[in-house]
């Protein structure tokens, strides 16, 4: 059963051959056993889901099942959720009992689907190896030494060991596909505006995407179909026409069902001195995969984003300076951390941030107050916006020639816990190939695409504003002709 | 000794009329209980977004257009950061870099009579932004209490250039500003409230220079008193201060009413760097010409076309003109009384509504709004007038007996009262003989030359009416008797 798609859980809690208590069941018990050592998740509640999944069967019996209604899924700790800690990884809301769903929650709710519980994330999803939460590392379930990437580290290790069948992320830099790719998942970045940010812990507003995280890309367009939506409470979000982004995977276009799409491969990532940017074990999977889109039909396009090179330092001035202002509320004086003992205001404040914020979120926020203050604003931030519109622009100069663009999620596979966490311009490096799709706003993917020593490698994917359907079904007829995305790991078992 | 000129700026923030806060749905009545009108956005819980407010933009609007200043097409929302216990998100959303008003004028009138004069303000921004909360210091056992009523209440920030050289002119503004942005409806102007609340930038310089000096700024003078009292003691300040050897320092000031002093709070040194930068979770606000031009065909007629017409259409003095434009409801009142007393009445009317009616709202503290003597009834009053049905005097006795509500209209309180004017000159002439017959020393000392003497025999004859007589008919014929 826990090996199950969650279309085919749907077609079990449809059919009766398992209820969703006893499904719910079957995971908490995996979580009870397998989550001590992966510490994908922050917060449990059996009697919480349990709860859920009983309202879920009453649904189903009473004929108003949805998809979704009755499947546990598990939730990144950066939603708030009403009734539960909502921590987004930090000592600074260790104590937070959100009074409050996140839209996307709300969503879920209403379609029945039951929270499994609240997933481990890098400290306000400021991270790429999950090394910054509070809450300790999360184990990559393929090698238990290994990081299993972030920030959506906890949502990527639950699905990968089976502890989920499917569970939210949310990318702002690339906190959905590359531990999706760390940990042989597929995971979707939706358009900017597409799913709602109102509820979701802002990091950094103008880049934070909410997606789907799973074994498929079919079971990301069944997500994303509760996730998606316009809210009148998101002033970024898009009012657009509801869209099945599963419409495009049914269709069977025969024995080339990629005929006609143009792939287009960045020169930026596979120029003869670019790919040395990227380990040679994952390019050669990636040039592999290549290999099978092009005898799935797909015709391949010689492209260039030339300003790709500054897309990580204009995201490490436009982040950082966004969530040195989000993060602004966390003051101790509402709710919260505060520190025990304080002189004065000043003395409180500065205690309880230096307290409750860790090391990469206080680097965070200092990098962001000094590109924002008087003198240095001209030079950085608006000069970072100004690359952002830069590297906005390539893309649409690409997309006028391709369809998709395709190229590696990561430009490794996963490192060893630790390895990496002394150095952060190391660790930025590791988002080189997913940032630039934020900052222009773009959806993205990662699908397996095999396995280097052992590892998981992804694929991206990168589509035109709004083509979530055509990325997905790019996606999936991929996963139609490979097994990569059903290999399990066996350390967990 | 030197002359010196004084150059003062004003900012000020009023407090807009919208049902709802500038970002979230929750109430912005004033006095509820502490924390009551917050909602999880304005306590800014993790996670809550800003949604603007479409009627703070609507008040923005009106304001640019009733100051003749420019609408922005688009305008931008930027965070001002800085930590305090009432700010709720560590920073405040305004609008820096790209205000939704640009520029504009309001008119001021100096002196008052045939020394009338006018000076425009030029403006150079108006701007949306949120409010904070309110600390209540020492209100809890020591400790600080924090009431976020308050935070997130839409305010316009309105900045005028360094126009005013006095503090009467920055009064006269501040008086012009507060009954224009009444006028139009977008702020209470409850002044004790905080619902308008000004800073005066002051400086001084030698008569003859170009440059300006160095300004303090005075916070929060939240009466037009204080503000008088404020900038003139700064004024004198700043003088002495300089003609004694110092140097006026950049620093923000404070204006204590018991003292009457205004003293320093922080000077330039501690200025915050605010970190200004568009706020990511709003996008630009558009301004399209339809919802200016929708906005502008729904705006009253504003204060200065309105004084102009009443001079031209009602014959008034430019004076009278400006007191019955000092509000709406005044002119509005006016306009209603006119409507039914004709505006061949409207100078009597004029002195009725700024000299009577207003010394009667006054003695009882009554706004015009709810005077008890409507406009149609003063109106009936001032047409009784006219026709000569009452004279001038007993009209105020009626006018008495409408505001104790004795009777709904004039007529029926001349009616029920017998105040009709007596004018059957048979009737006055047998009083006349009847008091000329009951006063033989009064007419021999009238015949004798005493000029006093005819007046104290007109005044027997009216006492005999009652008043009710007319007292230029009576004199007439009293004098054709004597005569």
């Amino acid at each position: 059963m826990i090996t199950r798609s969650v279309s085919e859980l749907s077609q079990a809690l449809a059919s009766r051959e398992i209820s969703s208590v006893e499904l719910t069941q079957l995971y908490l018990e995996r979580i009870a056993r397998h989550n001590p050592q992966i510490n994908a998740f922050i917060t449990v509640a059996p009697e919480k889901s349990l709860a859920q999944a009983k309202a879920a069967d009453a649904l189903r019996a009473a004929g108003q099942a949805t998809p979704l209604t009755g499947i546990p899924l598990a939730q990144k700790d950066i939603f708030c959720t009403k009734g539960w800690l909502t921590t987004c990884g930090s000592r600074m809301l260790g104590n937070f009992v959100s009074p409050y769903d996140a839209k996307v929650i709300e969503q879920f709710n209403a379609a029945g689907a039951v929270i499994l519980g609240k997933t481990n994330m890098d400290e306000f999803a400021m991270g790429s190896s999950n090394e910054t939460s509070y809450y300790g590392a999360v184990k990559n379930p393929w090698d238990l030494s290994r990081v299993p990437g972030g920030s959506s580290g906890g949502s990527a290790a639950a699905v990968a060991a089976l502890l989920a069948p499917a569970a939210t992320g949310t990318d702002t830099g690339g906190s959905i596909r590359q531990p999706a790719a760390l940990c042989n998942l597929t995971g979707l970045k939706p358009t900017y505006g597409v799913v709602s940010r109102y509820g979701m812990i802002a990091f950094a507003s103008s880049l934070d995407q909410a997606g789907p995280m799973a074994h498929s890309a079919q079971d990301c367009a069944l997500l994303l179909n509760t996730m998606a939506g316009f809210d009148e409470r998101d002033s970024t979000s898009l009012d657009r026409p509801p869209e099945d982004y599963s419409r495009e995977l049914s269709t069977n276009a025969g024995g080339k069902p990629l005929a006609g799409l143009r792939i287009g491969l960045p020169r930026e990532f596979f120029g003869e001195a670019e790919r040395s940017g990227c380990s040679p074990e994952v390019m050669q999977l990636v040039d592999a995969a290549i290999a099978q889109y092009r005898e799935l039909g797909a015709e391949l396009v010689d492209i260039s984003l030339p300003n790709m090179k500054l897309s990580v330092p204009a995201y490490y001035v436009i982040a950082p300076a966004e969530a040195s202002s989000n993060l602004s509320r966390f003051d101790g004086v509402r709710y919260g951390y505060r520190a025990p003992d304080y002189d004065d205001l000043n003395d409180m404040y500065a205690k309880s941030r230096a307290q409750g914020f860790g090391a990469e979120v206080k680097r965070r926020i200092l990098i962001g107050a000094y590109v924002l203050s008087h003198g240095y604003y001209d030079a950085y931030y608006l000069q970072a916006q100004r690359i952002r519109r830069l590297i906005a622009n390539d893309f649409v100069a690409a997309f006028k020639v391709c369809d998709v663009i395709l190229g590696p999620t990561s430009p490794s596979t996963a490192f060893k816990l630790g390895e990496r966490a002394a150095d952060p311009v190391q660790m930025y490096l590791s988002d080189i190939y997913t940032i630039a799709v934020n900052l222009a706003g773009l959806p993205g993917m990662s699908i397996p695409c095999g396995f280097a020593s052992g590892l998981p490698a992804g694929l991206q994917l990168i589509g035109d504003y709004f083509s979530e359907a055509k990325l997905l079904n790019v996606a999936h007829r991929y996963q139609q002709a490979s097994t990569w995305h059903q290999q399990r790991p066996q350390a967990v078992d | 000794m030197k002359q010196w000129e004084v150059v003062i700026g004003i900012e000020t923030h009023a407090q807009l009329l919208t049902q709802s806060k500038i970002f979230s749905g929750s109430s912005t009545a004033f006095g509820a209980q502490p924390n009551t009108q917050a909602n999880a956005v304005d306590i800014a819980l993790p996670g809550v977004l800003p949604v603007l407010n479409r009627q703070a933009v609507e008040c923005a609007i009106r304001f640019g257009l009733a100051v003749d200043g420019q609408v922005a097409p688009k305008s931008v929302f930027a965070r001002k950061n800085y930590f305090y216990p009432d700010l709720p998100k560590g920073y405040q959303i305004s609008q820096f870099e790209l205000p939704v008003v640009v520029g504009g004028k309001v008119t001021i009138q100096l002196g008052e009579g045939d020394n009338l004069t006018e000076k425009t303000i030029q403006l150079t921004r108006a701007h949306l932004e949120e409010d904070a909360g309110k600390s209540l210091h020492e209100d809890f056992n020591g400790k600080t209490g924090i009431d976020l009523n308050r935070a997130g209440t839409p305010l316009l920030e309105i900045v005028t250039e360094p126009d005013m050289r006095s503090s009467a002119e920055a009064v006269a503004y501040a008086k012009a500003l507060h009954a224009l942005v009444r006028w139009i409806g977008i702020c209470d102007g409850n002044m004790q409230e905080g619902s308008f609340r000004c800073d005066a930038n002051v400086s001084v310089r030698p008569v003859g220079q170009k440059e300006f000096g160095t300004r303090r700024e005075i916070k929060n003078l939240n009466s037009f008193r204080f503000m008088q009292q404020a900038i003139d003691y700064e004024v004198q300040w700043q003088i002495a201060h300089i003609e004694d050897g110092g140097r006026v320092e950049q620093a923000t000031v404070l204006f204590d009413p018991d003292s009457g002093e205004t003293r320093a709070m922080r000077s330039k040194e501690d200025a915050h760097d605010y970190r200004y930068f568009p706020d990511p979770d709003l996008l630009p606000l558009v301004i399209d010409r339809d919802w200016v031009e929708r906005t502008r065909a729904a705006m009253p007629e504003l204060p200065v076309a309105k004084r102009d017409r009443f001079v031209a259409d009602y014959q008034l003095s430019a004076y009278d003109a400006a007191a019955l434009t000092a509000s709406l409801d005044v002119a509005d009142y006016y306009e209603a009384a006119i409507a039914v007393c004709g505006k061949a009445a409207s100078k009597s009317c004029a002195n009725w509504v700024t000299v009577d009616l207003a010394a009667r709202l006054n003695r009882e503290d009554r706004e015009i709004g709810d005077s008890p003597v409507s406009a149609a009834q003063l109106g009936g009053l001032l047409a009784r007038i006219a026709d000569h049905t009452i004279s001038n005097n007993i009209a105020k006795k009626v006018f008495e007996s409408l505001w104790n509500g004795e009777g709904a209209s004039a007529d029926e309180i001349i009616e029920k009262q017998g105040l009709k004017q007596i004018t059957d000159s048979g009737a006055i002439e047998s009083l006349i003989d009847a008091v000329l017959a009951a006063n033989p020393a009064m007419v021999a000392e009238f015949k004798a030359g005493k000029e006093k003497a005819f007046n104290a025999l007109v005044g027997q004859v009216m006492k005999a009416t009652k008043g009710k007589a007319n007292p230029q008919q009576v004199n007439e014929l009293l004098r054709s008797k004597l005569g």
